[in-house]
């Protein structure tokens, strides 16, 4: 079962057009809802006022007044409201102040037009930089929103006994999901005899962050609250806090009407409103000895958070984290700050931090080996980690890791060092394509950071239905990552059955535990072993009751299962998150094992650049990385490669352009991801590793492809360029032209 | 009050006659008037190709025509591409291909796939990536999809 | 969708003379409609100024390519993909062929019309730069009958042509080129496919042995409206190929454009690409073995 590509669980009535997904499904009575938004990036909400030009006897209309519990969207910290309060503080410009529903959308979306907010407007904060300067405080005394420092030796000690010291600036910019499918959510509130019952279904990463969302702005008990995550057309980290947000609107809809309200954003309001990932401005000091031994590292990791909190503390502890890239190095000093400005609130996407920090640090180890004379891959070959190696906060390097395997690999399967030597001969050519080849070597931790899965404490079941075959029962959700086949493999190896004897069960809060958000390249491995666990507990269970012998034939499996089934009444079996044998973590000092594992990898691009156009092309890449076993390798490979996908997208394409706080690029004809034309074929390879912790020896993959693209990317276009300033991402031909021109002048 | 007109045209095969407004979009016509809603809405500015469908035979996208257009037009969507409510060979191969990851691109990736081999029965890779390039995919990378769409012109996928 | 659909009127014209007479009994009120794939997306965005809209798909007398002796006209509802079958095109206008292919993907192609691409008036459109170079006039048709002039005169600002209320664009006729010609189409978009560009530079030299006897340059996203560049091609006009002015081509055709800066490019980044383009193209050329 593990190790098999299983055809993916839903994938038939995914290529038949019959899924549903939350806009597709039509319920009797629903309105339309839609949201008024503030469209100043600070100030002060002084009335609003509905103007005539529509029946608005006929429109729901809800505010800030009408919120029976607290207006606050439950996160780490309470302070982003649900809708503005009239005399409250505007702290970005797609802030919701008003909802609307109305059985025809068109009328609905004609009202919203109508409503005019009046706003007392104060100077904004834009980005890092005036976060940093501070002329406008808006959020605490010095616009940090969260400060981490990891602090392994005397970095300053040591750099000052380094016999090189590099220091230098990366940026890198927002990025939208782009999940083909936007935001949608249905609300339901009924009042029955025991209460009232809010319901909410639609497309969301994470049941149970809805389902804390709506406890608090309705103030019922848990009991009261039902989520159903839907079908759903992609996700990425994108629909991990924001759908709380949309629930929480839907359902006060609802609740005012008295009847189910949908709302399903456009993308224009998708891209403009909801999150993306965090801006970065990343300065790193590295000091090396005489061999180009990385001897001290001080790195300043800065985060634009935008203007609430949301996830951005844990963002950043990842970030963090993965700062220092896969080196090893005795004195490091990690500050990093999440900062506040009057943009929406970033979030959740793919990487999550890491590929911030990790882009900065392998785009200046290019830069540290080219400035010292040394072969870049031969400056990584000298300073990476070996297992028994210490990492920034202390944890261990375990047996087994081979960085040295994936790099060899990687460089194998691009032909690196023929590429680069036949490049470079035809560089010196009269011709404007240009071209290089460049690598990254990276990590990503598997789970949540630190102390998180302890805190979380996950549960998660299996249940033998009627007939005798198997039920998974988790609050994971399927985005198109491959949970329910990948859960469905795990379960039937664990009971010996065959796959098809396995099914996801319908993610619904009334029958599934919390097995917590599917984020954090967490599902397979944490979700999988806890579903482990809760399959030979089902299978104990089962033996031992006397209902089934060792060894058993998949019938007798079902026919034990249908019959304890029937003779017990039910027959599920739960397990809960254990802590991984010998980790510690301290949340106060950043030391310990910030992730029980990594996956580790390797990556590798050829890219041609046009010196008329500066248009560039990745004409080959290679992904190659170690994720313990795979469970499905036909999925995993799409998971790869669509991530890869998305890191060349960031690296050269992908930019959001910002214009008073708003995004100004909010379509697709103007936010350019790529197209099938834009992207080479994307080859993959799994080295298998030992791993003991995750469920047959799997780690995390789903967010560990956005790591390495975009580094490896720009190094193979510094390797085309020249000596040129790429510190940057997207590094679109604009900047292309704008950096060989500052390279030219110098 | 809004004028509306009756639209007779062919959907799937199947003769079908719908009240719509003019500007109604083909896209709404087949997902609210026809409940037809396998074609997706995933921009509204005919670029993610999420709405793809056959309009007398050529891909469109179904946010961009309305419905004034539409008269005695013949119109396929996702839900017409099995035969006796048996996948075809390329609904097969995106199955087995792992060419459908969230599903939200894939059916109107279909129909260009569909399109592009009734054309060209034996594209290369660099003929199918152009003849896809209308039809945005955020999850595959395109790789499998390609793969999927080669695999059928090769004739390896069974009916 | 943004557009309030009830408020949204249309009109089916049967023939030319019937959408003429519409146009005719209400100045400037009908928007003609035909692909849809710019107004459609005005649309849905809830940015389409017109509330009438006059459809123009059953003027089949409007569709499709003739080929005469020494000249091709076009009519203005022929597809982008139409043009891309059609074995003529091919032969005589290479240029227009790859900025049909150059035009949004296969969708678009499929809907999207030569004349719509013209009348949309985008500085940004693909298919304009070709026209420019082949030296193509445009028909307009009005109840009072039909004129027709350079296209080159056509566009006349910023979304602004020759081109009165009641009048509508019926056909486009190019020149067949005579003799030895070099054609030349570059666009630089955002992307490979489906992209707006940033640049696009059509040519089309005329050579008298190893002299240029003629060039034609359209370009597309460097000025307020599609345009030509004379001062480029009065400079490289009359030279050899093989002493061709590379870099006084360059600063005459920075002198000819105005491109400003947009959410797509730089108004600098436009300015160079342009002329490296151009560069290019001469290279090109002077590499070519009449």
């Amino acid at each position: 079962m593990i190790g098999a590509s299983t055809i993916r669980k839903e994938g038939r009535p995914k290529v038949l057009g019959t899924a549903k997904y939350t806009d597709d499904l039509h319920l009797p009575g629903v309105l339309h809802g839609v949201t008024v938004r503030t469209r100043c990036a600070r100030g002060v909400l002084k009335g609003i006022t509905f103007l005539d030009g529509v029946p608005w006897d006929e429109i729901t209309v809800a505010t800030a007044a009408d919120i029976p519990g607290r207006n606050v969207v439950a996160s780490i910290h309470d302070d982003q409201p649900f809708l503005v309060e009239v005399g409250g503080a505007i702290s970005h410009p797609e802030q919701p102040v008003v909802l609307l529903a109305h059985p025809d959308r068109h009328v609905v979306e004609r009202a919203r037009g109508l409503v005019r907010l009046d706003v007392e407007e104060l100077t904004p904060v834009l980005d890092i930089q005036a976060a940093l300067d501070r002329t406008q405080v808006i959020h605490g005394d010095r616009n940090v929103l969260k400060e981490i420092t990891i602090l392994k030796g005397d970095p300053d000690g040591a750099m000052a006994k380094a016999d090189r010291v590099f220091e230098a600036t990366y940026r890198t910019g927002a990025q939208e999901q782009l999940y083909l499918e936007p935001n949608a959510m249905i609300g339901t509130v009924e009042e029955g005899p025991e209460g009232r019952q809010v319901t909410v279904s639609g497309s969301l990463q994470c049941p149970y962050y809805v389902h804390d969302a709506l406890i608090q702005l309705f103030g019922i008990p848990g009991d009261r609250v039902r989520v159903v995550a839907l079908e759903m057309g992609g996700g990425f980290g994108g629909k991990e806090d924001y759908p709380s947000v949309i629930a929480g609107h839907a359902a006060l809809l609802a609740l005012k009407a008295g009847r189910p309200v949908k709302i399903a954003y456009d993308r224009e309001e998708d891209m403009a409103a909801t999150t993306k990932r965090h801006p970065s401005r990343t300065i790193l000091r590295t000091g090396f000895d005489a061999q180009g031994r990385l001897v001290a590292m001080d790195i300043d990791f800065v985060l634009d958070g935008g203007a609430f909190t949301t996830l951005s503390p844990v963002v950043l502890s990842r970030g963090a984290i993965h700062a220092t890239g896969p080196y090893r190095c005795p004195d490091v000093r990690v500050l990093a700050r999440a900062v506040a400005t009057n943009t929406p609130p970033c979030g959740a996407f793919r990487g999550f931090g890491a590929p911030q920090s990790l882009f900065a640090i392998e785009r200046h180890m290019d830069h540290c080996a080219r400035a010292m004379g040394i072969d870049p891959v031969e400056l990584r070959r000298m300073n990476l980690l070996k297992a028994g190696d210490t990492m920034a906060t202390g944890q261990v390097v375990r047996e087994g890791v081979d960085l040295e395997a994936l790099l060899d690999r990687a460089m194998e399967e691009i032909h690196y060092r023929g590429l680069e030597k036949a490049y470079r001969v035809r560089n010196a050519w009269d011709d404007p394509i240009k071209r290089g080849v460049g690598l990254s070597l990276f990590m990503h931790g598997c789970g949540f950071t630190g102390s998180g899965e302890a805190h979380m404490a996950s549960v998660a079941a299996v249940e033998a239905r009627e007939d005798g075959t198997v039920a998974v029962l988790a609050a994971s959700t399927e985005m198109g990552q491959g949970k329910n086949t990948v859960f469905c493999q795990i379960v039937a190896e664990a009971l010996g059955l065959p796959v098809d004897m396995v099914e996801t069960a319908e993610v619904d809060t009334r029958f599934v535990p919390n097995s917590g958000p599917t984020v954090a390249s967490r599902s397979t491995m944490m979700v999988g072993r806890i579903l482990q666990d809760a399959a030979h507990g089902l299978r104990q269970a089962l033996v031992q009751g006397g209902f089934l012998a060792e060894p058993y034939t998949p019938e007798a499996f079902r026919e034990a299962a249908a019959r304890a089934r029937r003779e017990l009444g039910s027959l599920k079996a739960s397990a809960q998150f254990r802590t991984f044998p010998g980790t510690t973590w301290d949340d106060k000092t950043y030391k310990g094992d910030a992730y029980p594992d990594y996956s580790w990898a390797c990556y590798a691009a050829a890219v041609s650049v046009d010196l008329n156009t500066f248009e560039v092309k990745v004409e080959d890449f290679a992904a190659v990385q170690e994720v313990g076993r795979v469970v499905n390798p036909t999925l995993a490979t799409g998971q790869i490669q669509g991530g890869v996908a998305q890191g060349i997208g960031w690296a050269l394409w992908e930019e959001v352009s910002f214009r008073e706080g708003r995004m100004a690029n909010n379509q697709l004809t103007n936010y350019i991801i790529p197209t099938a034309s834009d992207l080479p074929h994307i080859h993959v390879a799994f080295l298998e590793g030992g791993n003991h912790l995750g469920p047959g020896g799997a780690k995390g993959i789903g967010e560990l492809p956005m790591d390495g693209p975009a580094p490896a990317v720009l190094n193979a276009l510094r390797e085309a360029l020249g000596e040129c300033r790429l510190d940057e991402v997207p590094m679109t031909p604009e900047r292309i032209l704008q950096r060989l021109e500052e390279a030219t002048h110098a | 009050m809004p004028e509306t007109l009756r639209i007779q045209f062919t959907v799937n095969g199947e003769a079908r006659s719908v009240e719509a407004r003019p500007m109604d979009r083909l896209l709404d016509v087949l997902r609210e008037g026809l409940g037809l809603t396998g074609t997706k809405e995933g921009c509204g500015e005919g670029e993610c190709g999420a709405c793809s469908v056959l309009l007398d035979g050529r891909v469109v996208n179904s946010c961009l025509v309305p419905a004034v257009q539409l008269n005695g037009t013949e119109v396929v969507t996702v839900e017409g591409l099995a035969r006796d409510g048996a996948a075809s060979p390329m609904q097969e191969a995106f199955l087995s291909h792992n060419a459908a990851q969230c599903g939200f691109c894939t059916p109107g990736m279909l129909v260009s796939a569909e399109d592009l081999l009734r054309r060209n029965a034996s594209p290369d890779k660099e003929q199918v990536r152009e003849g896809l390039a209308g039809n945005l995919c955020r999850c595959t990378g395109y790789a499998k999809i390609v793969d999927a769409v080669q695999a059928v012109a090769r004739g390896e996928v069974e009916k | 969708m943004r557009s309030f659909v009830p408020d949204f009127q249309a009109r089916v014209p049967a023939s030319l003379s019937e959408a003429l007479d519409i146009l005719e009994s209400e100045p400037g009120a009908w928007a003609p409609i035909a692909g849809g794939t710019d107004l459609m997306v005005l649309f849905n965005a809830g940015r389409l100024p017109s509330r009438k809209l006059l459809d123009l798909t059953r003027l089949f007398e409007l569709r499709g390519v003739q080929d005469e002796p020494g000249r091709l006209t076009v009519g203005a509802l022929t597809t982008f993909t139409e043009l891309r079958e059609q074995r003529v095109v091919h032969q005589c206008f290479p240029n227009l062929v790859k900025s049909a292919r150059a035009t949004g993907a296969l969708a678009i192609q499929n809907r999207g019309t030569l004349g719509g691409n013209i009348v949309n008036a985008s500085p940004a459109a693909d298919t304009p730069p070709a026209l420019l170079a082949y030296g193509a006039e445009v028909e307009l048709t009005s109840r009072a009958g039909s004129r027709w002039i350079p296209y080159a005169h056509f566009h006349q600002g910023y979304k602004v042509m020759d081109l009165a209320p009641g009048e509508l664009l019926t056909r486009i006729r190019l020149p067949k080129p005579e003799g030895t010609g070099y054609h030349f189409y570059r666009k630089v978009g955002t992307r490979q496919a489906q992209a707006i560009s940033k640049v696009c530079l059509a040519a089309y030299a005329r050579l008298e042995g190893r002299t240029v006897a003629e060039l034609r340059v359209g370009l597309g996203a460097v000025a307020p409206v599609p345009c030509r560049a004379p001062r480029a091609e009065a400079v490289v006009r009359g030279c050899s190929l093989d002493a061709l002015p590379f870099e006084a081509a360059r600063e005459a055709l920075q002198a000819d454009i105005a491109p400003i800066d947009d959410v797509r490019a730089s108004a600098h980044f436009r300015r160079v690409v342009a002329g490296n383009v151009l560069v290019q193209m001469l290279k090109d050329l002077a590499a070519a073995r009449p």
